[in-house]
C-alpha cells in the first residue's frame, strides 16, 4: 500500500506544533497542543486505512469504490472524545485563571518541598523517628503533657 | 463443622460492635459463647484422635487455582484448638469485667477480639498452605488493630506500626517459601506435603524463609523486640495474643513442619541456636524490667525461645516436652497476665515500684499467681515441672548420644547448659513477679484497703480456673502423655521413650531441675549485683535500633529517590514521555525494521488534498508561533476545519459532519472562556528551553511522520472492515457502515467512549460550581421576572425571547433574537432527523447531539443564561444518566431475549396509518448516544458560558462595592 505524502507531511506538522504547545507551561496552549496533536493523530488514520474513496454507504457507492469504514469509526469516537478533553481542560484553564490569576501550570510544591529534603539529607516529613511517649492502653500524650505541666 | 466453627467466629465479630453498643460490656460474655463452643467440640473429638487418627474437612474455593478451604484436626492442631478457643473464651469473659463502662473502643474491640480467634482457630485448623497463610496474615493486621486499640499515645502507634512490620516482613518472606514448597510438592495440601516432603536445594531455602517467618511471628532474635512494645494493647489482649496464642503460631508451625523438614542442614543449628539465645535474652531483660506486664512480655520472649528449640529440635523426647511445654506456658501465662491486669485495676499501677503489700488485700490473687508462677519457674507438682523434666531429659539425650540429630557433644551439652541458664533466669524472674505484685516493700507506702478497688468474684474467676488447670495437668502427666502420643510418634524413636511424670527417680534431669530453681532464688536474692552487672554489660547497640536504622534507611531511599525522579514539573515529565517516543519507535525505524520492502509513495489523492494540507500546516505553525489567545484558538479551529474538508476528500462524510460540528462547538466554547482570560499569553522570555521545546516537537514530528509512512508500508493483510458492507446491512439493518460499526459492530467501544464523555462533562460542571450549583432546578421564571428592564417597553410587548430582557441592552440583538426564535425548533427538529437516518445515511447520535447542542447555544448567545434555562429546563446530570442509562439498557435488553450484550435486531411492522416501519433495535443505542451528547453540552454551556456569566457579574459587583468604599473612604 503507498503513502499518501501530503496527509504524512500533515501528521508530522501537527505533531511537531502539538508538542512544541504542550511543553508550554500555559494551559491554553497546552489545550492548543493537545487539540493540534488530535487532529495529528486523525490524519494518522487517514494515511493507515489507505487510499481515499466514496462514502462508506450501502447502495450509494460500490463496495469496492468504498473508504475504509472501521477507522471512521474509530475517529469519529476520538472526535467527539477531544470536544470532551477541550472542555475540561478550558475549564482547568478558567478555574486555574480563577484561583491565580494565571493559567499557568506551576511546579508542584510538594515535589519541591521533596527535593529540598532530598538536597539536605533529611527524612520525609511523616517519618517519625522520636523515642519518647509512654506506652498506655489509656489516656493521650497531651493528657499526660497537661498533668506534667500541672505538676 | 470446622469450617462452621471458624464461619461463627467471623460472624459472632461482626455481630460484636453492635451488641456491644447494645448489651454494654456483657455482650463480651455472649461472644465467648462461640469459643467455648468450640472448645466443647475439640474436646469432644479427643476420642477420635486417641490412635492418631484425624478429622478432615474440605471445601471447594478456587477451583481454577487448585484453592480448596481444607481444615484437618491432628493431635498438634487439636492442642491448639484448645489453647485457642479454651483461652480465647476465657479472656473475653474476663475483658466483660475488666473493660469500664463508658471505654468507647469497646465496639471495637470487642469485634477485633472476637475476629481474632476466628483467624486463630483458622490458622491452627488450615490444612492448606495458602489459607494458613491467609489466616496468618489475618491474627498480623487484627493484633496491630488491637495493639493500637489507644492510638492517642504515639508511642502505642509507634509499637502497633513495629509488630506489623516485622510480622508482616517475616509473613512475606513465609509466603515465598511457602509457594516454593507446594509447587515443589505440586500440592498446597499440609497434609500431603508432610507426608511426601519434598527435597532440594529449592526446597531448603524455602524452608528457611517459612522459618523466618514462625521466628518472627514467635518474636525470636532478631525480632524479638515487637513483644515489648505490643504491651501497649489492653491487658487481655497480651494474655491472649502475645502470651497464649498469636506468638504461638510460629511455634506451631515449627512443630506442624518439623516431623518432615528438622532433617535439613539449616533447620536444627537455626532453630536451637536462636532458641536459646532468645530463652537467656529474654531472661535477663526480664529480669531488669519494673513494669509487670514488660517483666511478663521479656519473659514471654524467652519462653518462646525455650519452645522453639524444643519442638525445632526433631527428636520424640523434645517434641513430647515442647507440646506439653506449650500447654503449660499458655496456662501459666494467660494467668499472669490477667493477674496484671487484675492488679493494675485495683491499684491502679503496675510498677512494681510503687506496688506493696498488696498480697496482704488480694490473698486469692497472690495465691493464683504462685502458683501459676511456680509452674512457670518449674516446682512440682506443677505442669510448668512436669514439662521441663522432660525437656531436660530430651536436651540430655541429645548431648550423651545425638539422639537421631547428627548433633555433636560439645554443641550438645552447650544447649544443655544454654537451657539450665534460661531456666534459673526464669524462676529469677518469676520470683520477681510475684514479690513484685505482692511483696511488702521497705520504704514505700502499702497500698490500704481503701486505696484499692477490689475486684469481683467473677472478674478474679478467670485466673484462678487457668491456674488450678496448670496445678490438675501436674498430675495428669500420664494422660498426657498418651493423648499427645500420636504427634510424637511422628518423630522416630529415640534413645529413651520420653514420658510426662511428676517423679522419673534421682537423674541428672531432676539435678538440672533443682539447680536452676537454686540459682533462680540466688539472682533475686542478689538481684542489685545482677543489675548493676547487667547495667555494665548491656551492649550499646540493640536489634530495635538496627530495626529504626533500616526503617530510616529506607526513608532516606525513598525520599532521594522521589526527589531524583519526581521533579514537580508537568513539562519536564511530558518531555520524558516524548523523548521516550523519539528514542524507542524512532530508534526502530531508523533502525529500518518496519519498511524493509520500502512504501510505495504518492504525492496526493487529489490536488484538493494538496491544497488543504498546504492551509492545515501553515495554520498549525502560526497557531504554535502565536502570542494572542484568541489567534491561537483560530488558527487551531482552522486544522480542524481542514480536517473535515480532508475527511471530505477522503470520503468519509460522517467524520467531515461530526468534525465541523465539534469544531464550532470548540471555538464556542473557547470563546466563552477567552473573555475572560487575558487577551495574551504570559510573558516567556526567549531561553534556551524554547529550542530544546522546538527541537523535540520537530524530533516527534519527523518520528510520527515515519510513523505513518511505516504503517502505510507495514499494511499486508486485507482490512478487516472488507466484510463490514454485507453484515452491516443483513444483521445491523443500516446501509451507513460507520454507523453501524459505532452502534452494533463495535458498540463497546462507543459505550466506553460515552460514558468518558459523561465523566468529562461531569468535570466541567464540578470545576466551574465546585460543589453546589449545578443540581437542582432550572426554573428561569423567578430571575426573570426580577431582572432589571432593559427597555423603557412593557415586556410582554415584541418579546422573541422571553429572558432576553436580562441580557444588557447594549449586549442585545433583536435580529439575533427573532433568528434564534424562528430557527431554533426547526434545527432541533434537524437534529432528530440526523439521529433517525443515521442508520442509513450520515448523521447519527454524535452529529445529531452536536446539532441539538449548537441550537441551545445559540439560544444562550442570544439570550443568556436564563433564556437556555428557558430551553432546556433540565439538569444536565439527569440528561446524560438517562442517556446513559438508555445506552446500557438497551444494551442489555438482548439478555433477556437470549441475546448477547449489545445484540442488536431489526423490526419491520405494519402499523395502521403509517404503513411499513422499518426499524432496527440499536437505534435505542444511538438514542443514548444523542443524549449523552446534549447533556455534555448542556454541562458545557452551563459550566463555561452561564457559571462564567455569574462569576463575572459577581466580580464586577464586587469591584463596584470596591469602588463605592474607597469612594468613601476618600469622602
Amino acid at each position: 500500500m503507498s503513502a499518501n505524502l501530503v496527509l504524512v507531511a500533515v501528521v508530522g506538522v501537527l505533531f511537531a506544533a502539538g508538542v512544541y504547545l504542550l511543553l508550554e507551561r500555559s494551559l491554553t496552549r497546552v489545550l492548543i497542543g493537545v487539540i493540534l496533536i488530535g487532529n495529528g493523530v486523525n490524519t494518522l488514520f487517514l494515511v493507515a486505512s489507505g487510499p481515499a474513496g466514496r462514502a462508506p454507504i450501502v447502495g450509494l457507492s460500490d463496495v469496492d469504490d468504498m473508504s475504509d469504514p472501521l477507522p471512521q469509526a474509530l475517529v469519529l469516537t476520538a472526535i467527539v472524545i477531544t470536544l470532551g478533553v477541550t472542555a475540561f481542560l478550558l475549564a482547568m484553564a478558567y478555574r486555574a485563571w480563577q484561583l491565580n490569576g494565571h493559567d499557568d501550570v506551576q511546579d508542584d510544591v510538594e515535589d519541591a518541598a521533596i527535593r529540598r529534603r532530598a538536597e539536605r539529607d533529611e527524612v520525609s516529613s511523616s517519618y517519625d523517628d522520636s523515642a519518647g511517649g509512654t506506652m498506655d492502653e489509656e489516656g493521650s500524650d497531651e493528657a499526660a503533657e497537661t498533668a506534667g505541666e500541672r505538676r | 463443622m470446622m469450617l462452621a466453627l471458624i464461619a461463627a467466629h467471623f460472624v459472632a465479630a461482626a455481630l460484636a460492635p453492635a451488641l456491644v453498643t447494645w448489651l454494654g460490656r456483657r455482650a463480651l460474655l455472649l461472644l465467648a459463647v462461640v469459643p467455648a463452643a468450640g472448645f466443647a467440640w475439640a474436646a469432644a473429638m479427643t476420642g477420635e484422635l486417641r490412635d492418631g487418627g484425624s478429622v478432615e474437612q474440605r471445601v471447594r474455593w478456587v477451583g481454577s487455582l487448585g484453592l480448596e478451604l481444607s481444615f484437618r484436626l491432628t493431635t498438634l492442631t487439636w492442642v491448639m484448638t484448645l489453647l485457642v478457643t479454651g483461652v480465647g473464651a476465657l479472656v473475653l469473659a474476663y475483658c466483660a469485667a475488666y473493660f469500664r463502662r463508658d471505654d468507647a473502643g469497646l465496639p471495637r474491640f470487642a469485634g477485633l477480639l472476637t475476629a481474632f480467634a476466628a483467624a486463630m482457630l483458622g490458622l491452627v485448623l488450615a490444612d492448606d498452605l495458602l489459607v494458613l497463610y491467609v489466616f496468618w496474615e489475618l491474627t498480623t493486621v487484627l493484633s496491630y488493630l488491637l495493639i493500637g486499640h489507644n492510638p492517642e499515645r504515639k508511642a502505642n502507634r509507634r509499637a502497633a506500626l513495629q509488630a506489623l512490620m516485622v510480622t508482616t516482613f517475616g509473613g512475606l518472606a513465609m509466603l515465598v517459601g511457602v509457594i516454593v514448597i507446594g509447587q515443589a510438592a505440586g500440592t498446597y495440601r499440609i497434609s500431603d506435603v508432610l507426608a511426601n516432603p519434598p527435597g532440594g536445594d529449592a526446597v531448603t531455602v524455602a524452608v528457611v524463609l517459612v522459618l523466618v517467618g514462625a521466628v518472627s511471628k514467635s518474636a525470636l532474635m532478631p525480632f524479638h523486640f515487637w513483644l515489648p512494645g505490643a504491651m501497649a494493647a489492653p491487658t487481655p489482649v497480651s494474655a491472649y495474643l502475645h502470651a497464649a496464642a498469636m506468638v504461638k503460631a510460629g511455634v506451631y508451625l515449627v512443630a506442624l513442619f518439623a516431623p518432615a523438614f528438622a532433617g535439613l542442614l539449616p533447620w536444627r543449628p537455626l532453630l536451637l541456636t536462636l532458641g536459646v539465645l532468645t530463652m537467656l535474652l529474654g531472661g535477663l531483660r526480664a529480669l531488669r524490667q519494673t513494669d509487670l506486664k514488660l517483666l511478663l512480655a521479656y519473659g514471654t520472649v524467652s519462653q518462646l525461645g525455650f519452645l522453639i528449640v524444643l519442638v525445632g529440635a526433631g527428636t520424640r523426647a523434645a517434641a513430647l516436652g515442647g507440646v506439653a511445654m506449650l500447654v503449660a506456658h499458655a496456662l501459666f501465662k494467660a494467668t499472669l497476665f490477667l493477674v496484671v491486669g487484675l492488679v493494675d485495676r485495683a491499684a491502679g499501677t503496675r510498677d512494681l515500684r510503687e506496688l506493696s503489700g498488696l498480697g496482704r488485700r488480694l490473698p486469692l490473687l497472690m495465691w493464683t499467681s504462685i502458683l501459676a508462677a511456680a509452674s512457670m519457674a518449674a516446682i512440682p507438682p506443677l505442669a510448668g515441672f512436669v514439662a521441663k523434666e522432660t525437656a531436660y531429659a530430651a536436651a540430655v539425650d541429645i548431648a550423651e548420644t545425638g539422639d537421631g540429630t547428627g548433633i555433636g557433644a560439645f554443641a550438645g551439652w552447650a544447649l544443655v547448659a544454654g537451657l539450665a541458664v534460661g531456666s534459673a533466669l526464669t524462676a529469677a524472674y518469676s520470683i520477681r513477679f510475684v514479690w513484685g505484685a505482692f511483696a511488702v516493700k521497705s520504704g514505700v507506702p502499702p497500698i490500704e484497703s481503701r486505696d484499692c478497688r477490689f475486684p469481683t468474684a467473677g472478674f478474679s474467676a478467670t485466673p484462678v480456673l487457668l491456674s488450678f488447670g496448670g496445678l490438675a495437668l501436674g498430675f495428669l502427666g500420664p494422660v498426657e502423655t498418651e493423648l499427645l502420643a500420636p504427634y510424637a510418634e511422628l518423630f522416630p524413636a529415640g534413645a529413651h521413650e520420653p514420658e510426662l511424670a511428676l517423679w522419673h527417680g534421682v537423674n541428672l534431669a531432676l539435678l538440672l531441675s533443682v539447680a536452676s530453681v537454686l540459682a533462680g532464688i540466688a539472682l533475686f536474692r542478689w538481684r542489685d549485683r545482677v543489675d548493676r552487672a547487667e547495667a555494665a554489660l548491656a551492649p550499646p547497640a540493640d536489634a530495635e535500633t538496627a530495626y529504626r536504622a533500616m526503617m530510616r534507611g529506607v526513608d532516606r531511599l525513598a525520599v532521594e529517590v522521589t526527589g531524583a525522579t519526581q521533579r514537580g514539573s508537568l513539562p519536564s515529565y511530558l518531555a520524558v514521555i516524548f523523548l521516550v517516543i523519539v528514542a524507542v519507535p524512532g530508534g526502530v525505524l531508523v533502525a529500518g525494521q518496519l519498511w524493509a520492502d520500502g512504501p510505495g509513495v504518492r504525492a496526493w489523492d487529489s490536488i484538493g488534498q494538496a491544497i488543504v494540507g498546504a492551509i492545515m500546516i501553515a495554520a498549525a505553525v502560526l497557531a504554535a508561533r502565536s502570542r494572542r489567545r484568541l489567534k491561537a484558538v483560530v488558527l487551531a479551529g482552522g486544522t480542524g476545519y481542514g480536517m473535515a474538508m480532508l475527511f471530505i476528500l477522503h470520503g468519509a462524510p460522517d467524520l467531515a459532519l461530526t468534525q465541523v460540528l465539534v469544531e464550532t462547538v470548540t471555538l464556542v466554547i473557547f470563546v466563552l472562556v477567552l473573555r475572560r482570560l487575558p487577551t495574551y499569553f504570559s510573558d516567556r522570555p526567549l531561553t534556551k528551553s524554547r529550542w530544546w521545546r522546538i527541537g523535540l516537537g520537530v524530533a516527534v514530528g519527523l518520528v510520527m511522520s515515519g510513523l505513518a509512512l511505516a504503517a502505510s508500508g507495514a499494511r499486508t493483510a486485507d482490512p478487516v472492515s472488507e466484510g463490514f458492507a454485507e453484515p452491516a446491512v443483513s444483521y445491523g439493518g443500516g446501509y451507513n457502515i460507520v454507523n453501524v460499526t459505532l452502534v452494533d459492530i463495535r458498540a463497546w467501544d462507543t459505550m466506553g467512549e460515552i460514558s468518558v464523555l459523561v465523566v468529562a462533562a461531569t468535570g466541567v460542571a464540578s470545576l466551574i460550581f465546585l460543589i453546589t450549583g449545578r443540581t437542582g432546578r432550572h426554573r428561569p421564571d423567578d430571575a426573570i421576572a426580577s431582572a432589571p428592564a432593559s427597555s423603557e417597553r412593557r415586556p410582554h410587548r415584541n418579546l422573541w425571547l422571553r429572558a432576553g430582557r436580562t441580557v444588557a441592552p447594549e449586549g442585545r440583538s433583536i435580529l439575533f433574537e427573532v433568528v434564534t426564535r424562528l430557527a431554533f425548533h426547526i434545527v432541533i427538529v434537524f437534529s432528530i432527523y440526523l439521529l433517525f437516518v443515521g442508520h442509513n445515511s450520515p448523521g447519527g447520535g454524535f452529529a445529531g447531539g452536536l446539532v441539538a447542542g449548537l441550537a441551545l447555544m445559540v439560544r444562550y448567545l442570544a439570550g443568556g443564561r436564563h433564556e437556555l434555562d428557558e430551553a432546556a429546563p433540565v439538569d444536565a446530570g439527569l440528561v446524560l444518566g438517562i442517556g446513559l442509562f438508555i445506552a446500557t439498557g438497551s444494551g442489555l435488553a438482548p439478555l433477556a431475549f437470549g441475546g448477547d450484550v449489545l445484540q442488536s435486531a431489526i423490526v419491520d411492522l405494519s402499523l395502521p396509518l403509517l404503513g411499513e416501519v422499518h426499524f432496527v433495535t440499536s437505534l435505542f443505542f444511538d438514542v443514548g448516544v444523542y443524549l449523552v451528547v446534549i447533556g455534555l453540552m448542556l454541562d458545557v454551556l452551563r459550566s463555561l458560558g452561564g457559571g462564567v456569566d455569574e462569576q463575572a457579574g459577581d466580580d464586577d459587583d464586587a469591584d463596584a462595592g470596591e469602588s463605592i468604599e474607597t469612594a468613601e473612604g476618600v469622602r
